[in-house]
């Protein structure tokens, strides 16, 4: 796999390219996502990329209603409310994420601990937001 | 090996003012400022010259982003006719107050200052809800910036983990509510100084004079599940469970413990306070607690050699009602989890073993985030004082206080004890 740096951006590209990346410590194993380029449990640097399966369970959301304007433009509002939650990857670590797929309307319906899969939400500026959808 | 926090010299506070915190479209930041100052001043039993003071330290979150206008540390010490003495300005997200009263201490304890003015401004209400969302959600963590997590979105979140892991639910959110609307009515400088009855009442007489029809609830739970009355914010926030948009200003006057008598001679001393940092939602190993509260909480109980039982009293950071469940656990007075049964039992209530947000808290008295810090810890001080009218604590022997406040998503908590001796 080519070199890229273990920053905010490289996360970034690579969901554009559909991957969702994280680093692992070669020191300690500690496993990150976004990566980081200092290891926060021994502060090595010394990190390998680490591709994700992308299969995870809800480990919290909400349904909002006033949402910021990038979101807004989207067309979300009180009418119509869009899901963001934490996710955990089977790999054991933590995304925030935009959930898909579930009704935001019905918002006791959706459930902590669903199963989710990655999901790749390109936008007209070739940027790309992470989200997940019930399996 | 961790050291013991201490001070070089000890620390007390004289005198303490806080603006009315509402939404006042013909007052800006200077006239807030100089309402907390002047009642500041008025409160010190024997005087102090202000041009005694040797320094300011200003908490301020976001004026730059919310009136255009930044730098405030030279404006305020203008506008209290104390220029050129030096001005430094902390900013900590919606802690920003707490870290200017934290460098006041910090000044006065190396021995290079003697007294030293704290305090905290804040001015939003200019803006849009949208503007003033936007400008908040500045402080969250970038990841969840572009998850479409706002403030009471994140918070949210926070809600469905606990509700999950310990069963709680909404009406246990409900309870907080409601528990610090009945405070609010006794404080004369809140937002909204109405109980949810009231509100209640208030909506029903505007129903009556439009003409249309009258709602009709049974108690204060069902007015809170009414969607018309408590439309959802980022489920399960609702309106209801978040603190308002608000202007205002608050301050205190900090001086070494030695020469505290000259002031007055009742003054009340900081015992231990502590500051932690945090990290994003993402990264956290469990939701239902804030690393940075349970870490500030350590260093105020070992600095002041206190116990959670020892605090008989509380402002904690309830921005948003599922917070202050959260607190009240992370500063050990009741065990994770417990907190929601606590609050459901009214030990939280004003009577209670364990009052919680005797000012009513963020959510009635007003959130002008810069200065909501020192806000807090002018309630304590004035319980501590016994000048807290009716709302004073019903506790024959009321000597020790804390603080709790939490600025952005968990990023940065404080936890501040006073006490009286």
């Amino acid at each position: 796999m080519e070199e890229r740096p273990f920053s905010d951006i490289s996360f970034e590209k690579y969901l554009n390219e559909e991957k969702l990346m994280g680093n692992r410590c070669k020191q300690c194993n500690a496993l990150f996502i976004p990566p980081r380029p200092i290891c926060i449990a021994c502060h090595s640097t010394d990190m390998n990329w680490v591709e994700m399966s992308g299969k995870g369970k809800l480990s919290a959301y909400t349904c909002i209603s006033i949402g910021p304007s990038f979101m807004r433009a989207e067309g979300y509002d009180r009418h119509n409310p869009y899901c963001s939650g934490v996710v955990e990857l089977e790999e054991g670590a933590r995304v925030d994420a935009r959930i898909e797929g579930v009704d935001p309307k019905e918002p006791e319906n959706i459930n902590v601990g669903m199963s989710l899969r990655v999901k790749f939400l390109h936008r007209e500026d070739h940027k790309t937001y992470l989200a997940f959808e019930p399996v | 090996m961790k050291k013991r926090r201490k001070l070089g010299r000890g620390v007390a506070i004289v005198g303490a003012g806080m603006s009315k915190f509402g939404m006042f479209a013909d007052k800006n930041s200077k006239d807030l400022f100089a309402e907390a100052f002047n009642e500041m001043l008025a409160s010190i039993d024997k005087g102090v010259d202000p041009g005694e003071i040797d320094a300011l330290y200003l908490g301020n979150f976001s004026n730059d982003f919310f009136m255009h206008q930044s730098h405030w540390g030279p404006i305020i010490t203008d506008l209290i006719g104390i220029t050129p003495k030096p001005a430094t300005r902390t900013e900590g997200a919606c802690a920003s107050s707490a870290l200017a009263f934290r460098e006041g201490v910090f000044a006065i304890a190396s021995g290079f200052y003697d007294i030293v003015l704290v305090g905290g401004l804040e001015e939003m209400s200019k803006r849009s809800t949208e503007e003033v969302a936007e400008g908040l959600a500045l402080a969250t963590v970038p990841y969840e910036g572009t998850a479409g997590f706002t403030f009471p979105g994140v918070f949210g979140a926070i809600a469905t983990a606990y509700f999950a892991k310990y069963g709680a639910n909404r009406e246990h959110l409900m309870n907080v509510t409601i528990k610090s609307h009945s405070n609010a009515p006794l404080n004369p400088k809140a937002q909204f100084p109405l109980t949810i009855r009231d509100m209640m009442n208030k909506k029903i007489e505007s129903a009556k004079k439009k003409g249309v029809d009258t709602p009709q609830w049974s108690d204060e739970k069902d007015f809170l599940k009414d969607p018309r009355a408590n439309p959802v914010v980022a489920w399960p926030m609702h309106l209801y469970d978040c603190c308002p948009i608000s202007d205002g200003a608050s301050c205190m006057l900090l001086v070494a413990e030695d020469i505290a008598k000259n002031f007055t001679d009742d003054p009340i001393y900081l015992a231990g306070m502590g500051q932690g940092s945090g990290r994003g939602l993402h990264a956290c190993d469990d939701l239902t607690y804030f690393e940075a509260t349970r870490y500030a909480a350590k260093e105020a109980y070992e600095m002041s050699g206190l116990k959670p039982n020892d605090v008989q009293f509380a402002e904690v950071h309830d921005c948003f009602s599922i917070a202050e469940l959260l607190h009240i656990e992370d500063l050990g007075f009741f065990e994770p989890g417990e907190g929601y049964k606590a609050v459901a039992d009214g030990l939280t209530r004003l009577d209670g073993s364990k009052p919680i947000n005797t000012s009513g808290g963020l959510k009635c008295k007003g959130h002008p985030v810069g200065a909501t810090g020192i806000s807090q810890l002018y309630e304590i001080w004035t319980q501590l004082k016994g000048k807290a009218g009716n709302r004073q604590i019903p506790i024959s022997d009321l000597r020790v206080g804390g603080a709790h406040n939490l600025g952005g998503t968990g990023g940065t908590c404080t936890f501040t004890i006073l006490e009286r001796r």
